[in-house]
């Protein structure tokens, strides 16, 4: 059997997957659009509408086929890139989540790079220290980040570094006096600064960006580190860390090179699980921040009912968990001989 | 390959232990896992059996100073050559290990890092001890692999440990572990894990690169009759203590069985005997004074 085989039948079960889900979301998304108590037609012509615009708008729509023609042709939309208009923005939806999700990504990637930067480190120190004090200090972060409410703490970091210290830009995304700078390429905001070389936008951006991942990046600090403390005292009392010191491996190297390289296993699936958690945007951060995210926009189209929004909104959050999910599965993969 | 020395006069063992102790400091009290073991090893094959918990793993990981957080180890003389290593910095005693002494540990599933090829984790052990690039390491690993008569080693090399099996997976951490060519082995129930067909060739080619290299060896094991036929001496522990020391013949010989030590005794009496089967076998019994 070769290993290209091996590869392309792994490939092969892992798009089934894919699609089968895929499948799965749309018509979930479709069926709560059946089901919401919204009149779609009354959303386009208003309340007051005649009877003989109601009708036609009905017939436009397609409320007039059978369910399973209304999925096959939601289904055809949504493939060719239509997810209908937002009634809120009066922006294509497709548009609308253009702006708001790279906004989103940019805050979600740098928060779990923290996490991942400080968490990681700070679990296998306190998982070699267990009990000690390094261990407590971990163990006082991750309470706190799990416990303290984001808004309390987005509020006090921008009064302590942004009124008091001013040591970071306030809420925003980037300063008026930088906006026209750079063309938004990528729409991740950071990166198109940099791709421009316009490094005083860049930095600009960067002040503005650096607190609320810190934000996020905190309750990613205290999941993370939690969970690499828990893989790492596993991974410790194995055989093979034992073997290891019995050939003569320093101790860093049995903690940092051995263990830890068999925690990455585990630690994948949860890092990739915090990242996800944060790619769904998260509202009060985005709030506070007046950080224009996807979280901002999905909570602003339920309150409106904006059902077209909504939708489009779950849609991505759907393809995104879906594609993450599939990422850490070959990463995990990768670590692993034993999953290849 | 080492020069093989005959031991010259006035040279010291290769180990001395004299009133060797662990104990573990737990929240309900101690626990004495070894109470005063005194030994002396030199290129020679000693074997050391008892019970589960008789402490005889203990020993062999207080020898290399792996005893894990709670445990205490105290001697009034460790010594490795003539060097002590009671006073020994815990940075030496690390560059000891694997370099002089090493261990063969129970089960290869469990004892070898699953996400690394065995050859480089053997490689990695020359590396630690051996100022050697990446090729001299791979082709020292490639020799030793075949040494431990493995058929294709540059294939093997390239396994994980997953990928081999029991027998193999012993055979690679015996490789492993002698490739830094040390003075003494500590083979901790290097056997038990495996098939009974599997045991003997590990065995075997144990006992030649052991004699080959002129080696001292310390065998743990709850097997008598490997003990028996694979060793020089033999110590017998219950409790964390020795009952007592004796030649390997010894164990078999039925005219001397009653100068034997009642435990030692007893361990024998356990054994089924195909010769003279019994309808219940005996149980063991322990004295408490036997600790005292």
């Amino acid at each position: 059997m070769g290993q290209g085989s091996r590869w392309g039948r792994i490939a092969g079960r892992e798009l089934t997957t894919v699609a089968i889900t895929i499948f799965g979301l749309l018509l979930v998304t479709f069926l709560i659009a059946r089901v919401m108590p919204i009149d779609p037609v009354l959303a386009v012509v208003g309340d007051r509408a005649p009877a003989d615009v109601y009708e036609k708008a009905r017939l436009d729509l397609g409320l007039d086929k059978p369910l399973w023609q209304q999925f096959a042709i939601y289904i055809g939309k949504v493939f060719s890139g239509d997810l209908g208009r937002s009634v809120l923005t009066s922006n294509l939806v497709t548009e609308d989540l253009r702006t708001v999700f790279p906004a989103t990504l940019e805050l979600a990637t740098l928060g779990t790079l923290i996490g991942v930067v400080i968490g990681v480190p700070f679990g296998v120190v306190a998982a070699t220290h267990q009990g000690r004090w390094p261990d407590q200090i971990a163990r006082i972060v991750g309470l706190f980040g799990y416990s303290i409410p984001v808004f309390w703490l987005g509020l006090m970091g921008l009064l302590l570094f942004y009124a008091k210290l001013g040591w970071v830009a306030g809420p925003g995304r980037v300063g008026v006096a930088y906006q026209d700078l750079f063309d938004p390429i990528t729409g991740i905001v950071v990166l198109d600064a940099a791709l421009q070389g316009e490094w005083d936008a860049f930095r600009d951006a960067f002040s503005h960006l650096i607190l609320p991942a810190s934000v996020l990046g905190i309750l990613s600090v205290a999941y993370i580190s939690r969970m690499t403390r828990s893989f790492m005292i596993n991974e410790l009392q194995q055989q093979y860390v034992v073997a290891a010191r019995v050939k003569g491996v320093s101790e860093f190297r049995v903690v940092w090179g051995h263990a830890l390289r068999n925690a990455v296993v585990p630690l994948v699936t949860v890092i990739a699980l915090s990242y996800m958690h944060l790619l769904e945007g998260s509202v009060l951060t985005e709030t506070i921040f007046a950080w224009p995210g996807l979280g901002r926009y999905l909570t602003n189209s339920l309150l409106n009912a904006d059902m077209n929004a909504v939708l489009g909104g779950t849609l991505l959050v759907g393809a995104v968990f879906i594609g993450i999910n599939l990422l850490s599965d070959i990463v995990g993969r990768l670590a692993d001989p034993r999953a290849r | 390959m080492t020069e093989i020395r005959a031991p010259m006069a006035g040279e010291p063992p290769l180990l001395e232990v004299d009133n060797l102790k662990v104990d573990f400091h737990t929240a309900t009290g101690i626990v004495h896992a070894v109470r005063g073991l005194s030994f002396s090893l030199g290129r020679e094959r000693l074997g050391i059996v008892g019970e589960s918990g008789s402490g005889k793993s203990m020993t062999g990981r207080a020898i290399l100073d792996l005893i894990p957080h709670p445990g205490v180890v105290t001697a009034d003389r460790m010594a490795f050559r003539g060097r002590d290593l009671v006073q020994m910095e815990r940075k030496e005693r690390r560059k000891l290990r694997g370099r002089h002494i090493s261990m063969v540990m129970q089960d290869p599933k469990f004892s070898l890092n699953p996400v690394e090829t065995v050859g480089n984790q053997i490689a990695e052990a020359y590396r630690i001890h051996r100022k050697a690039g990446g090729r001299e390491a791979r082709e020292r690993s490639l020799a030793m692999l075949e040494a431990v008569q493995i058929r294709e080693p540059a294939r093997v090399y390239d396994l994980y440990p997953h990928e081999v099996s029991g027998g193999m997976g012993q055979r690679v951490m015996i490789a492993m572990m002698l490739i830094a060519e040390p003075e003494i082995l500590i083979a901790d129930e290097p056997t038990s894990a495996l098939d009974v067909t599997v045991q003997l060739q590990i065995l075997k080619i144990l006992d030649e690169l052991v004699s080959e290299r002129g080696m001292g060896l310390i065998f743990i094991s709850h097997d008598l009759h490997l003990v028996q036929s694979f060793c020089d001496r033999v110590i017998v522990m219950y409790g964390g203590k020795v009952m007592e020391t004796l030649p390997a013949a010894e164990l078999a010989d039925l005219s001397a069985r009653d100068r034997r030590h009642p435990y030692t005794r007893g361990l024998l009496g356990c054994l089924p005997d195909l010769d003279h089967p019994q309808a219940k076998l005996a149980t063991l019994t322990r004295d408490p004074a036997w600790l005292a």
